[in-house]
């Protein structure tokens, strides 16, 4: 009996000794893992909300889909960045979309930006954004009157 | 468009995210305008307009109808184009706005609060035709600067205010007072406070018209916060830019008043006709005063097809500036041949008229509606463009629509 008990308290003491070695790696696994995900622990950091917000937007601002910069809906080629970054603080890019303008006019409407309103000096900048310009939204042959275009059929009721 | 729902998804979906910490967001907000947040948001609800209106630009806000979408006679909010020069002002309080009669030619400088305005003179009621100096302007070649606008910057509201002539009697002008000018509250868009976005006005006599008004209220409603709310002047027939939204200050001038967009280019073509394309020198433009005729077919949409024998009702307005309309025609031969249309009176003057036709087509096969309207001196819209300018101003070309017998 004495030694059945014996061992019946042993049985009892690696099996605590096993649970808490259990709990313990199931412990460090988890945070291995939390750390993984997230090195910095910004979860535990209230602060961090505002940042982790801020990130999103910046990631969608510079999406490219399709050739097309996302948030602008600018083409994607040599002087995007350039047109992003002096041409829409003021204006939205759909301003820039519509016109059709050649070099000269280009630079015209610069001037024109820069007298009246308040647009800064583009320096070697200004090359690379006409450049942009009319090579990706080059003025369109329309004669003087187009023909109807995308015209949507429909049967006429009554 | 499927981008355009993509980024209008993703930014719905970071702001469902950050939800719980929109007060946080707004406290943060910059005064300025609209933060990218804020772009995805519907335009269409905030300015309570028509899915079916284009957006051309969103900063500013540029928005204009389509054809079909004009149809009302009287054109209401949600189908009313918007075309701002800066941002549109940020805390308005009607209560305590004001209005200052100021500049050379005025007797004595002078503020009115709006109540004043309200009770003090008599109110007057006009159906008043606003179009866009620059509607039409996607059809010039070589491609003029500006918003492209189509065929959809115009409207025709009913506008309620006091006679812009009844408050300068009031306070008295000199005999040297040529010009008007106004200043409003909106912000440049480079949102430098010493610049206005836009400020611009009329002649004296344009100025004392019965119909030139200081309006306070659209289709008997306070006028929406995008097009002038509390105070906008209005100057029917003439480039709507002339009809100020936000007024604050009324400038009597001793010469043309030269406020933004009174110079260059903007609201202004060559004195003498140009070849396209030409470069034209400041002093060689001139001011844009009286719209020219034009018309539009507002029923049926473009691109209806209807049975062999059956009869096309079309209809639409007709406007011409500072003139009535006198005649009204159609043709579906290119112009081959042209048949009248029934045309009303205008409800008073400066307000759009109405026409109707009845189509028979012989035969099968493709056809276009072109609609043409004359003006009491005689002068009809052309088919192809008006004369070239650099800004694009002017196009009264006749409007068309595609029809298909089957």
């Amino acid at each position: 009996m004495e030694q059945q008990n014996q061992f019946r308290h042993y049985v009892k003491a690696i099996y605590r000794l096993l649970v808490i070695l259990f709990i313990m790696v199931g412990m460090i696994t988890i945070s291995g893992v939390y750390l993984l995900v997230d090195p910095t622990l910004s979860a535990f950091k209230k602060e961090e909300f505002n940042s982790t917000y801020v990130r999103t937007i910046e990631e969608d601002e510079d999406k490219i889909e399709n050739g097309v910069h996302l948030k602008t809906g600018l083409v994607e080629a040599k002087g995007l960045m350039e047109v992003i970054n002096n041409c829409t603080n003021c204006h939205s890019s759909k301003l820039i979309i519509q016109n059709r303008m050649t070099t000269e006019r280009w630079i015209e409407t610069i001037r024109w930006m820069q007298e009246t309103q308040n647009l800064w000096d583009l320096g070697t900048n200004e090359k690379i954004i006409v450049n942009y310009l009319v090579t990706n939204y080059p003025p369109k042959k329309k004669g003087r009157r187009e023909i109807l275009t995308n015209i949507e059929w429909y049967d006429l009721q009554d | 468009m499927k981008r355009r729902k993509f980024v209008k998804k993703a930014i719905l979906s970071s702001m469902v995210a950050i939800i719980g910490y929109d007060i946080v967001f707004g406290a943060i907000m910059p005064e300025g305008y609209e933060p990218l947040a804020l772009q995805g948001l519907d335009p269409y609800k905030i300015f309570k307009k028509d899915k079916g209106m284009v957006i051309l630009n969103d900063k500013p806000w540029n928005i204009e109808a389509k054809a079909h979408l004009l149809d009302d006679k009287v054109t209401p909010n949600k189908y009313m184009f918007i075309r701002n020069n800066g941002l549109i002002p940020k805390n308005i309080n009607a209560t305590n706005w004001t209005l200052t009669i100021d500049g050379e030619s005025v007797v004595q400088k002078k503020t009115y609060t709006l109540t004043e305005l309200k009770s003090k003179f008599k109110q007057h009621t006009y159906q008043l035709t606003l179009e866009c100096g620059g509607n039409g302007r996607n059809e010039f070649d070589p491609p003029a600067k500006g918003n492209q606008w189509t065929v959809g910057a115009v409207s025709c509201a009913k506008w309620t205010g006091i006679r812009l002539r009844d408050l300068l009697e009031d306070i008295g002008i000199k005999d040297n007072a040529i010009y008007i000018g106004y200043h409003a509250a909106d912000t440049h868009l480079s949102q430098d406070p010493n610049k206005e976005p836009i400020s611009r006005g009329a002649p004296v006599a344009k100025a004392l018209q019965d119909e030139t008004l200081l309006a306070f209220k659209m289709n008997g409603e306070d006028i929406p916060i995008v097009h002038g709310y509390p105070l906008r002047l209005i100057a029917g027939g003439w480039p709507a830019s002339v009809s100020g939204k936000w007024i604050n200050r009324i400038s009597i001038r001793n010469k043309i008043h030269d406020g933004t967009k009174m110079k260059g280019t903007a609201y202004r073509v060559p004195c003498e006709p140009v070849a396209p394309g030409k470069k034209v020198n400041n002093e060689d433009m001139c001011i844009i005063e009286s719209m020219p005729v034009k018309s539009l077919i507002t029923y049926p949409k473009s691109g209806a097809m209807i049975k062999e024998g059956k009869k096309l009702n079309i209809r639409g307005h007709a406007w011409a500036g500072e003139l009535e309309v006198c005649k009204m025609e159609y043709s579906i031969d290119f112009g081959s041949t042209w048949k009248k249309c029934s045309i009303e009176k205008p409800v008073n003057r400066l307000a759009w008229q109405h026409f109707y036709a009845t189509i028979n087509f012989p035969k099968k096969g493709y056809y276009e509606v072109w609609a043409r309207a004359t003006d009491t001196q005689g002068v009809s819209q052309p088919m192809i463009l008006p004369g070239w300018n650099p800004k694009g101003y002017l196009n009264n070309a006749c409007h068309r629509i595609a029809i298909k017998v089957t």
